[in-house]
């Protein structure tokens, strides 16, 4: 009961951290300079097809008016039209998600169940071989740009040795529809398609690799730090004290504790994923939502814009829900009393 | 009386940072059975370290044992094979944690912490003894320290228990395998005075009632008069005085001791 009243707020929360995000992005989004209908419409258009588009888009009235108008859409699920693509931005983001989805979540999972164990092996071995391979590791990956690395990875593992794909989502070659739900790894098991499925996995290594070394990192020396900590508690010394094993320990008396940090970390570095797939989804091609998203900035294509952000903002809150969730599973304290004691 | 516990001679050191500090210098003890013996001592004056080296729970290194023995039983913990040590640890010899605020697992509930210190001792022991059966000794524990709804309470995690519940449960941890000694570290200091007291006489109830011997921790000498019979001073790694507490606190030898009186407060409203 407690829980259920936890989640309430929660997602109540959320809803109100989205209304914040769009009115901050609409209002951003209008008050850079630019016509929008201008430049849809391209220098050679005169000036009453300029304003005739602008009545048409709503442009001509005031601010307000065109957020309640845009409101009103996204309260019925309708994002408006896209002035580039002329499709709606529901289709459009339809279209290029699923892709975009695919690489964060893979990315996010691979981080945290590889960046978990490092770190806990860190603690173990704390300032011996494991811990300062580990501290490097998360250090380098830290300063490395996320373009950089992403480069360096497609001239090595592409070029140089000529092991991995490095564009796209599946070889040209390759037809596959992802019908079902839009990520190639899943829809490709429903199909009974192993040859999608392992081919999708090579092209997914690259940019997993370059947009997920900094959070692994990151989470790998959150947890170090944690661990370490909990295992100068005194609950430790007294489970050392009545003859508890090394292992169970390690695993359960100080894992568990230590496990908070590294969940939170997580949902905040969810943030800089999203804006960093950006990135890593134009150096390797990646059909997502970072070319539609980027082109609609500078064109400023205001309902594209305002989809693409509404729709990663979405996504982060709901990570994030997910992950309060399980910070309440894992930590009794924030069940009960609603915050960590 | 034969000594249960008796310690000679121990020295430890600490290095930190290549530099090698003696905290312990030829401490001797001896804790009879079924007696109760205080340890006195301020912060930092080598009663942990100790306490912890009875335990076997000294970080070695930096800590390093230089010389000594510790019999229990007769047998010196020091020496004898780890596997055996182990086994005495958290059994024959458990300890009270001094703080019931940082002592609980916070994330684990009572019956799974006392559960899984029961199983270890057990597989230990060779005792065989389900699920089922931990869960009766688990009541059984938390109804001798005096606990009304053992169920509810086993079911909790510590944050939904109170200060003094939790360092009742604490002592019902030291008293699952039934051990013969009981070392207690500054029981109850970080509760307020009345659950202090009430928790020092539960101790020394549960003393008395399972004839266990007791080496109490302190720097409370108004603690000890209370509850033991005997006492040793320590002061800079030193064992500076001992003997019967009443003689102790009717003429202290030391000018450490006698400050450390003076430093009971009274109730009288007018020092003595």
């Amino acid at each position: 009961m407690e829980f259920l009243a936890f989640l309430t707020r929660r997602v109540l929360w959320s809803v109100l951290v989205l209304f914040g995000l769009s009115i901050v992005i609409f209002t951003i989004a209008r008050i850079v300079p630019g016509d929008p209908a201008r430049m849809a419409l391209g220098p050679r258009a005169s000036a009453d097809q300029v304003a005739a588009l602008q009545q048409t888009l709503g442009l001509d009235r005031p601010m307000w008016e065109q957020y309640g108008l845009f409101l009103t859409g996204l309260s019925q699920g309708d994002l408006g039209r896209s002035l580039l693509t002329a499709q709606s931005v529901n289709v459009d983001i339809a279209r290029t998600f699923p892709a975009t989805f695919e690489l964060v979540l893979c990315t996010i999972l691979l981080a945290f169940i590889l960046g978990v164990p490092l770190g806990v092996a860190a603690a173990r071995w704390k300032d011996r071989w494991p811990d300062n391979l580990v501290r490097a590791l998360a250090i380098f990956s830290a300063v490395t740009p996320t373009f950089f690395l992403a480069l360096l990875l497609q001239i090595l593992a592409g070029y140089v040795l000529n092991i991995l794909p490095t564009t796209g989502r599946l070889p040209a070659s390759m037809s596959f529809n992802a019908d079902v739900t839009g990520l190639l790894l899943i829809d490709s098991l429903i199909r009974g398609r192993l040859d999608v499925f392992g081919e999708a996995i090579r092209h997914l290594i690259l940019p997993v690799i370059a947009l997920g070394a900094a959070t692994m990192g990151q989470i790998a020396r959150i947890t170090r730090a944690s661990m370490i900590d909990v295992s100068r508690q005194d609950y430790i010394e007294a489970a050392r004290a009545f003859g508890v094993p090394d292992r169970l320990r390690m695993f359960k008396y100080m894992l568990r504790p230590a496990f908070v940090p590294p969940l939170t970390i997580t949902g905040l570095e969810f943030a800089s994923l999203i804006g960093n797939a950006f990135v890593v989804e134009l150096i390797f091609s990646w059909p997502g939502m970072a070319s539609y998203g980027i082109r609609a900035i500078t064109q400023k294509d205001l309902n594209a814009i305002m989809g693409v952000v509404m729709v990663s903002g979405a996504f982060f809150v709901l990570v994030n829900l997910l992950i309060d969730v399980l910070v309440g599973v894992v930590d009794p304290r924030v069940r009960i009393r609603g915050k960590r004691a | 009386m034969s000594a249960l516990l008796s310690v000679e001679r121990l020295s430890v050191s600490f290095t930190t940072y290549g530099r090698r500090t003696q905290v312990l210098h030829d401490v001797s003890l001896n804790v009879p059975e079924g007696a109760q013996i205080a340890l006195v001592g301020e912060s930092g004056s080598g009663k942990s370290v100790t306490m912890k080296t009875i335990m076997g729970i000294l970080p070695i290194p930096p800590a390093k044992i230089e010389g000594g023995r510790i019999l229990f039983e007769g047998r010196d913990l020091l020496t004898m094979p780890e596997r055996d040590r182990l086994r005495l640890r958290g059994t024959a010899m458990s300890m009270v944690f001094q703080d019931p605020m940082s002592s609980l697992n916070p994330v684990f509930t009572i019956q799974d912490q006392l559960g899984t210190i029961l199983k270890y001792a057990d597989r230990r022991l060779g005792r065989d003894r389900d699920r089922r059966g931990r869960y009766a000794r688990i009541l059984e524990v938390l109804g001798q320290v005096r606990m009304r709804d053992p169920e509810r309470v086993a079911r909790s995690f510590p944050i939904m228990l109170s200060g003094g519940m939790r360092q009742r449960i604490l002592i019902a941890m030291a008293l699952l395998s039934e051990p013969r000694l009981l070392i207690a570290d500054e029981p109850g200091t970080a509760l307020d005075v009345t659950t202090q007291a009430q928790i020092l006489k539960l101790l020394k109830d549960l003393v008395t009632e399972n004839r266990l011997a007791l080496l109490m921790i302190t720097h409370n000498l108004g603690v000890v008069r209370e509850t033991c019979g005997y006492t040793y001073v320590m002061n800079k790694g030193r064992i500076v005085e001992h003997g019967q507490t009443q003689s102790i606190f009717d003429a202290p030898r030391e000018e450490y001791t006698r400050s450390l009186i003076a430093a009971v407060p009274r109730l009288t409203g007018r020092d003595a």
